[in-house]
């Protein structure tokens, strides 16, 4: 009993730590080794070891098709973007999108947004935001994004030495929850992970956060535990997430969890604003709560740096 | 005869016109603000309809948890109505962002 009593006691207090998340500052340099982030610097000083490094990036909520009052170019700050990932001095192997591509789904939209961010001369793996899937089939983000995909757009690859798992958790949500899987989905994964060794990174992205960060607005994934369950033989894993159009950090085990901002518009902090709707800033401050990530990879390291860079400040 | 049996058939519709206008449910507004659905319960008569107006800078829509009726994407200024000719508890939410739930009594 008493040792029953000691270990509630322990979880206990790792609940509370794990629950205190991280708010990362603009431009600061995290470094993971073993799962655990280190902060080591500010973006310009930090250098993270680029020898052998693998590097990819992660775009989110570019929201093409958005123009109101928070942003009314959001082609404009997408271009920025792009520039920036243009001028990085290595080459990204490729880009992942996390979502919310277009604002209304239409195709004039992801036009649009496929001219700009094909600038990069990248390759691009996305997975759908809900802004997306408006129609009732999702056929114009399928067809256009999903070849090779399984059901709404969720599929796997690999590369570098780690292995890449795009979710979809924006189709079939249920009234009164919040972001979902779904059964058929977690099946998949959970064939999908039973094929890889316990010593592969993997790297997990999705749309909306797969951590519950705020549930009065919506902000985490409903059956995401039973993913997270699947994940925890491994001994790197890394969750990429966009929705919520902010940089929030998360460890847990050997899982670390980021969200990103977004190209278009920011959104508030939880619980500080009435909604989570976007949110006005001083036109001059805008690009310094938009921008792009980079995430390094060295392999054999099990080190992950990954870098949030504003479009400006 | 038949003048007089014309008048008074004239006179029965209009009544009946005026009748059925006299009783016709009012439209009822919900407004959506701030990711909220307000009002988010609201008791109706049959033949009500609702009228959901998007205020959001964020597209929103209107969906029956019974997958009675729904709306499509409705931004900024975007209006759905349906209308509620059977009485019951109908709870409704938004397709993407399902924390917004609604409920509809008619009676």
């Amino acid at each position: 009993m008493t040792h029953d009593a000691h270990d509630h006691e322990e979880g206990a207090t790792r609940r509370k730590v794990l629950e205190c998340m991280t708010w990362a500052g603009t431009g600061v340099l995290w470094t993971l080794a073993g799962g655990i982030p280190r902060s080591t610097g500010l973006i310009g000083e930090a250098k993270a070891d680029e020898s052998k490094a693998f590097s990819f990036l992660q775009l989110s909520d570019s929201h093409i098709g958005f123009d109101k009052p928070a942003n009314p170019n959001a082609n404009g700050t997408l271009t920025e973007a792009i520039t920036k990932v243009n001028a990085l001095p290595a080459k990204p192997s490729f880009m992942i999108h996390t979502g919310d591509i277009s604002h209304l789904s239409k195709p004039a939209e992801f036009d649009t947004a496929d001219q700009i961010i094909g600038q990069s001369r990248l390759d691009v793996h996305y997975v759908p935001g809900e802004h997306d899937v408006l129609d009732d089939d999702r056929k114009i983000y399928l067809d256009r994004y999903g070849k090779g995909a399984k059901g709404a757009g969720w599929y796997s690859f690999d590369a570098g030495g780690a292995h890449f798992v795009g979710l979809v958790n924006v189709v079939d949500l249920k009234g009164g929850g919040m972001g979902n899987l779904g059964a058929d989905q977690l099946a998949w994964l959970q064939a999908d992970l039973a094929a890889r060794t316990a010593s592969t990174p993997i790297v997990v992205f999705a749309h909306i956060p797969l951590w519950t960060i705020y549930a009065d607005w919506g902000w985490g994934t409903q059956d995401s535990e039973q993913a997270l369950g699947m994940l925890k033989k491994f001994g790197s894993v890394t969750v990429l997430n966009g929705h919520i159009h902010q940089v929030m950090q998360k460890v847990e085990g050997n899982v670390a969890f980021h969200t990103a901002r977004s190209t278009a518009f920011p959104q508030p902090a939880p619980g500080t604003a009435p909604s989570p709707g976007p949110m006005k800033v001083e036109d001059s401050k805008l690009r310094t709560v938009l921008g792009i990530r980079q995430v390094n990879f060295v392999p054999g390291a099990e080190r992950l740096a990954v870098i949030d860079t504003p479009l400006a400040g | 005869m038949t003048f007089v049996f014309n008048c008074a058939r004239a006179a029965l519709i209009v009544a009946a016109l005026m009748g059925a206008s006299a009783v016709r449910a009012a439209d009822m507004p919900v407004s959506i603000d701030n990711f909220v659905f307000t009002p988010a319960e609201t008791q109706v008569s049959v033949g009500t309809t609702v009228i959901w107006t998007n205020n959001d800078d964020i597209p929103h829509t209107v969906v029956d948890a019974d997958h009675k009726y729904k709306s499509s994407a409705l931004d900024t200024g975007d209006k759905f109505s349906h209308t509620f000719t059977e009485p019951g508890t109908y709870e409704y939410f938004c397709s993407l962002h399902p924390h917004m739930t609604g409920k509809i009594i008619v009676k």
